[in-house]
């Protein structure tokens, strides 16, 4: 079993509020109880070439 | 090569001493050669035709340059392109010269040498430009591809004579081939959107500041970056005094808005306009021949006025001669840019005017994007054409 899951950070799709969330938390912003949300995007870095 | 050069120069100087003996022997062979039908040089009409181009109302015409050294060997003048002559005949005169932008005359050229330092101008004078975009975040709205591109296009004030190119030291990114900017720009959530310029890239003296993540860091030493400088370029005496920045300020790359955040850290590399664009130092590099305006027959009165209102751009004006009568001259002619209109309205105005061009007389214009100064940039064209003459003789011999 895994320890304790991380909270991994959503983007709310209507009011942009960040929500962290737990596995088997409902899918809702705490904010304004949209249910659409977003992952964020990694800062994983990509390279691109300037042309 | 250069030991027959010297031979026909001393011939010319051989044939001027003699011609200087017989001048002061007598006076017989002076008087043949001032006869008219034993011509010493080129007849008008044929001197014009060779060394002007007519614009006519339908096409220009005699839009060639006569290379053949013997074109008028029948009429005993002499066509071959000597060194001597070039130089006696070549000047450089400069009209305008301010911060990125000169005109100046290039007279007694051929037009393929012109055109040569024209193309070498736009495609092969090297400069910086940024060509590598790590991207570390970007929630703006314009997307990372686009936003990589325009990046690119922005000119660098950065000497590129002081760099090498980047093919030069293989996949190696040192102080000498690389000038690493950074852009961290986030607009708080709460505030108006805000406009990213690009004085918002920062250079930074002392390489890449992001950690390779392909690299394993090892233990103990800093992190593995995307470069590997080992001295800082601030220390350079060349930059130390004059910072590396972008040489506009004030270019929109991106608008962010409420909570969007870019941070991203750039490279840029030595590179020709012939790879791509962005590495031209050029905005425009251009020239034109200059206009040669003839009032062939005499325009009075009604009709000099008709002409002075013909003309756009103001190449004519009239002058007063005796009794209150008035007549056109040509007071402007290098403002002629040709569009012929003094020439349309039927065969009598085409007798009139006369258009031309001198063939070996170019107007050049030279607009600089700012890494160097469009003088500069000259000298180097000439440079690189230099170059490349050397490379065929040491081809050939």
């Amino acid at each position: 079993m895994d320890p304790q899951p991380e909270p991994v950070s959503y983007i709310c799709g209507d009011c942009g509020m960040e929500n962290s969330l737990k596995p088997g938390d409902v899918i809702q912003c705490r904010e304004c109880g949209y249910r659409i949300l977003y992952k964020k995007r990694t800062r994983r870095i990509v390279q691109y070439e300037a042309r | 090569m250069s030991s027959s050069e010297d031979e026909s120069m001393s011939e010319v100087d051989e044939q001027e001493e003699q011609e200087k003996k017989t001048k002061s022997e007598g006076s017989v062979l002076d008087y043949i050669m001032s006869l008219e039908s034993v011509p010493s040089k080129l007849p008008p009409h044929l001197d014009l035709m060779r060394t002007r181009v007519f614009c006519n109302n339908d096409a220009p015409d005699h839009t060639e340059t006569i290379q053949y050294s013997g074109a008028y060997a029948a009429l005993g003048v002499d066509n071959s392109i000597r060194l001597d002559k070039f130089c006696r005949n070549f000047k450089v005169q400069v009209n305008r010269l301010t911060e990125d932008d000169i005109e100046f005359d290039m007279m007694g050229i051929d037009p393929a040498l012109a055109n040569a330092f024209r193309r070498i101008l736009i495609a092969e004078v090297p400069t910086m430009a940024i060509e590598r975009v790590y991207i570390a975040n970007n929630t703006s709205v314009i997307q990372d591809e686009v936003l990589s591109h325009r990046l690119g296009l922005i000119p660098i004030k950065a000497d590129p004579r002081l760099f090498e190119y980047p093919e030069n030291a293989g996949n190696d990114k040192n102080e000498k081939n690389t000038i690493v900017f950074k852009l961290h720009v986030q607009c708080e959530k709460g505030h108006p959107r805000i406009t990213v310029k690009s004085n918002e890239l920062k250079w930074l003296p002392d390489g890449s500041e992001l950690p390779a993540e392909d690299v394993k860091p090892n233990s103990g030493s800093k992190p593995r970056t995307f470069t590997s400088f080992s001295c800082s370029q601030d220390s350079l005496p060349e930059f130390s005094t004059n910072p590396i920045a972008p040489k506009n300020l004030d270019i929109i790359l991106a608008k962010l808005g409420p909570g969007q955040e870019i941070e991203l850290e750039t490279h840029a590399v030595k590179g020709i306009g012939k790879t791509h664009a962005k590495w031209s130092p050029v905005a425009t590099a251009w020239y034109r021949m200059l206009p040669e305006v003839v009032l062939l027959k005499e325009v009075k009165d009604e009709l000099a006025e008709e002409l002075k209102n013909k003309c756009p751009v103001g190449v004519f004006d009239i002058e007063d001669i005796e009794k209150g009568r008035r007549r056109a001259t040509v007071a402007n002619p290098r403002a002629c840019t040709l569009c012929r209109e003094c020439i349309r309205g039927g065969k009598e105005w085409e007798d009139r005017v006369s258009l031309r061009r001198v063939k070996d007389h170019f107007i050049f214009n030279v607009e600089s994007t700012g890494s160097l100064p469009p003088e500069v940039l000259f000298t180097e064209a000439v440079k690189i054409l230099e170059e490349k003459c050397e490379r065929v003789i040491t081809e050939l011999s």
